[in-house]
């Protein structure tokens, strides 16, 4: 019984196969993700428990309103549906389509910015104080370099997809595939945090 | 020919490279050289971390503090903590090594990410150097490695942000290495090679990959929040503030608790690659050592909050991590015996490697033993933040981990150099550290059940002689680098010439020139699907037939 084979013909093809990233990028991307999600995680843990096990005086306790927040976690959930429909285009090789969705999803996201940012203008309370204004504003705060990252990215991939000269085409869709997941798990995490943010 | 388009990289690699020394001051993308970039930059900071650990136990020799102020130990003791944790044993057993081996054991040319890979690496001697320079210029953080709340808040800000800064990199680029080990063993297997074919090493970097990108982000989550109640004055972690320091602890150790299982993992790994090696014989219980790792990697998840038995824990909570952790002895106990078996009977040639090995083993036994007693909370409650606890993790990860990169580097030196070590030297060596290191800790059990607490620069005098043989132990540990230091740098230029596979080992990092070529292999990768099939098929069939390097490459 030999244990040691030289690789033969048919493996070494697959080899070549293998090596060709794009599928890795993409698996590494995801795992950069959870460990992403763990960070929230963290956070989300530290807000529940300080919830569960720090009373705060009723004084100092504020409803938040939940207007703008429903607003923009609509904002969030239809830039994904339009992130979607235009790597369907590209996928079409309909770039001018593409680059037309991308540009909306763009708009959608700094839209929801902008309402963001009005809100931390509106709160009636500030950073430190106390630990649930400091831990809002430490998860919106966070989630939102989040949504800001993701807008830019956005935008570079438009400008990438353009046809003609662009860099992404239906061979080499890796950026807006990856811009894609990101932007999901952002609206993802978005809707776990307006749960526990302003409906629990 | 297949060399040319096997790799996509190859090319990029090849331009990018500086030929000689000079690559490995590089950002080069080839993982031997990372691997061995990561090993000699990690030692570095062994030294300093060490000269620290030598300069708290001049300190200890005597019951009153007189040889530094008060604030430099605890600068002192900070950094000792901190560097030995994150700047030498998690790059080391997780970086080195992995990069080194991964890609040989799954018979790919490099890593799934070289260029990240590069980064990955090159975050680390910036934290480190940031986090020494930091005792310089503004005082080192006094915290503890731990970084407690509210002593962390209290504390002098620059340092403890420093800390927090470093620690931060330190841990973006462990999060980088564990994708990247984890893309390479699942993505670049060789398309032939089953996962239960594997060496045992790339399992242990699987689960501790796992545990580091499940982890390390909470640590990085945490420690942010903490930046902010020292810089903007929040109050998350501050009670005066309304804010909870349990959760800082809760999160701080759901990190930590799994980081000393990213500490000691991939070392089970490493010693599984080198005992059968040495002793001819397959490694007893390949499938139950997986599903050893995996268990512990699931339970080191759970188990985090018997370090806080003493932090008005509830009694639900006591219960159910008390019985998590004792379950982790299981898996445990079931690789300890799994090691043994594979001594048993074997033709052990008790080479440094294996002495090192064989260390680890004894030490690692008497840490865990100490770790299931503090387990149990009526015990931890009378020890806990005594020199009891300080004993039982240097026996883990001094014990353990520091022995097996010891035993890794005889082992593994002849690939890395194409050069031989000594082995009186080598055997010296280890003398002087096994004594060394248990002259050192074995009497702080004794300390700490007799109530010694940990952190101190000043105790109880009736401590004095007890805490004088510690130091003691810790000089001959101290002793115990130079013979090493000599033959590393001596057996480079002298060593007798390795040649390609030294030690007639099966697994595939041997079946090329020593050290390597630039992608690995001159031809082909060899597949090998029975890494271990050590005594049950004819050696000399089984090294002969591998396609070689046909050039004799000698190092210099
Ligand atoms: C056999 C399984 C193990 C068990 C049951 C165990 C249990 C424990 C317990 C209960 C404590 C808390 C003691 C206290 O603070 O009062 C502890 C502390 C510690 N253990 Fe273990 N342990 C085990 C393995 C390990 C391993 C493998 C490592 C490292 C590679 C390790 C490193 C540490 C460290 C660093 C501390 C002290 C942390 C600190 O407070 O600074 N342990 N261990
Ligand atoms: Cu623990």
């Amino acid at each position: 019984m030999t244990t040691i084979t030289p690789i033969n013909e048919d493996s070494k093809q697959e080899s070549t196969v293998i090596e060709s990233h794009a599928d890795h990028r993409m698996f590494g991307l995801a795992a950069f993700l959870i460990a992403d999600g763990m960070t929230f995680a963290g956070f989300f843990a530290a807000y529940l428990t300080f919830r569960a096990v720090n009373p705060l005086p009723t004084n100092a306790i504020y409803e938040l309103e939940l207007l703008l927040p429903t607003i923009n976690t609509a904002l969030l959930l239809a830039s994904s549906a339009t992130f979607h429909k235009a790597s369907k285009y590209l996928k079409q090789t309909k770039n001018g389509l593409c680059q037309r969705w991308l540009m909306i999803t763009a708009v959608l996201g700094v839209a929801f910015l902008t309402s963001q940012m009005f809100e931390y203008f509106t709160l009636p309370f500030g950073l430190t104080d106390n630990i649930y204004a400091s831990t809002f504003y430490a998860l919106t705060g966070f989630h939102g370099l989040h949504v800001s990252l993701g807008t830019i990215m956005i935008f570079i991939v438009w400008w990438q997809s353009r046809n003609p000269g662009g860099r992404i085409t239906i061979e080499n869709q890796f950026p807006l595939e990856a811009t894609e997941l990101y932007w999901h798990f952002v609206d993802g995490i978005w809707v776990i945090l307006f749960v526990i943010l302003y409906l629990l | 020919m297949t060399l040319a388009n096997s790799s996509s990289n190859s090319e990029a690699i090849q331009k990018l490279q500086p030929t000689g020394w000079m690559k490995y001051i590089s950002f080069s993308l080839d993982h031997k050289v990372i691997g061995l970039q990561y090993l000699v930059c990690g030692f570095i900071f062994y030294l300093i971390g060490g000269a620290l650990a030598g300069a708290i136990r001049i300190e200890l020799t005597t019951p009153i503090s007189d040889f530094m102020p008060r604030d430099v130990y605890n600068q002192v003791l900070t950094l000792h903590g901190t560097i030995m944790i994150f700047l030498w044993i998690v790059p080391v057993v997780n970086g080195a090594f992995g990069n080194y081996l991964i890609p040989f054991y799954v018979g790919a040319r490099d890593m799934a990410f070289p260029r990240l890979n590069a980064v990955a690496f090159w975050l680390i001697p910036p934290a480190g150097l940031m986090l020494i320079s930091s005792y310089f210029i503004t005082g080192a953080a006094e915290s503890g490695w731990t970084a407690y709340p509210p002593l962390s808040i209290t504390s002098p800000a620059a340092g403890q942000i420093i800390w927090i800064i470093s620690v931060l990199l330190l841990g973006g680029s462990s999060i980088f290495g564990g994708i990247n080990f984890i893309a390479t063993i699942l993505k670049l297997r060789q398309p032939n090679l089953k996962l239960m074919q594997l060496p045992m090493y790339c399992w242990a970097m699987l689960g501790t990959s796992i545990l580091v990108v499940l982890s390390t982000p909470v640590l990085a989550g945490t420690l942010i929040l903490l930046s902010f109640d020292i810089v903007a004055h929040t109050g998350f972690f501050n009670p005066s503030l309304g804010g909870n320091v349990i959760v800082y602890q809760h999160l701080f150790w759901f990190y930590s608790h799994p980081a000393v299982y990213i500490m000691v993992l991939p070392a089970f790994g490493l010693v599984s690659e080198i005992l059968p090696v040495h002793c001819r014989k397959p490694l007893f219980g390949y499938t139950t050592m997986v599903y050893s790792i995996m268990a512990i990697v699931i339970l080191g998840l759970v188990v985090w909050a018997h370090h806080m038995f003493t932090s008005g824990t509830p009694p639900w909570m006591r219960l159910f991590f008390t019985i998590a952790t004792s379950f982790i002895a299981v898996p445990t106990g079931i690789k300890f015996f799994n090691w043994v078996a594979t001594l048993w009977g074997g033709k052990i040639s008790l080479n440094s490697a294996v002495l090192f090995s064989c260390g680890f083993i004894i030490n690692f036994v008497l840490g865990g033993i100490t770790g299931v007693a503090l387990a149990q909370v009526p015990f931890d409650v009378h020890v806990h933040d005594t020199y009891f606890v300080v004993a039982h993790f240097h026996y883990i990860v001094y014990g353990g981990s520091v022995f097996v990169i010891f035993s890794s580097i005889y082992h593994w030196y002849p690939k890395f150099t194409g050069r031989m070590l000594n082995e009186t030297l080598g055997r010296f060596h280890f003398l002087l550290t096994f004594i060394g290191f248990n002259l050192c800790f074995a009497p702080q059990h004794w300390l700490g059940l007799n109530g010694m607490p940990r952190r101190v620069a000043e105790y109880d005098p009736n401590f004095a002689f007890i805490n004088q043989i510690s130091s003691l132990g810790a000089l001959l540990m101290a002793i115990s680098t130079l013979p090493f230091l000599w033959n590393i740098i001596w057996s480079a230029f002298n060593g007798g010439i390795a040649g390609d596979n030294p030690w007639n080992a099966l697994t595939p990092e041997w079946l090329t020139s020593s050290p390597p070529p630039i992608e690995n292999w001159e031809g082909n990768a060899p597949l090998v699907t029975e890494p271990y099939g050590y005594g049950t098929i004819n050696q000399e069939d089984l090294v002969e037939p591998t396609p070689e390097s046909p050039s004799e490459e000698s190092s210099q």
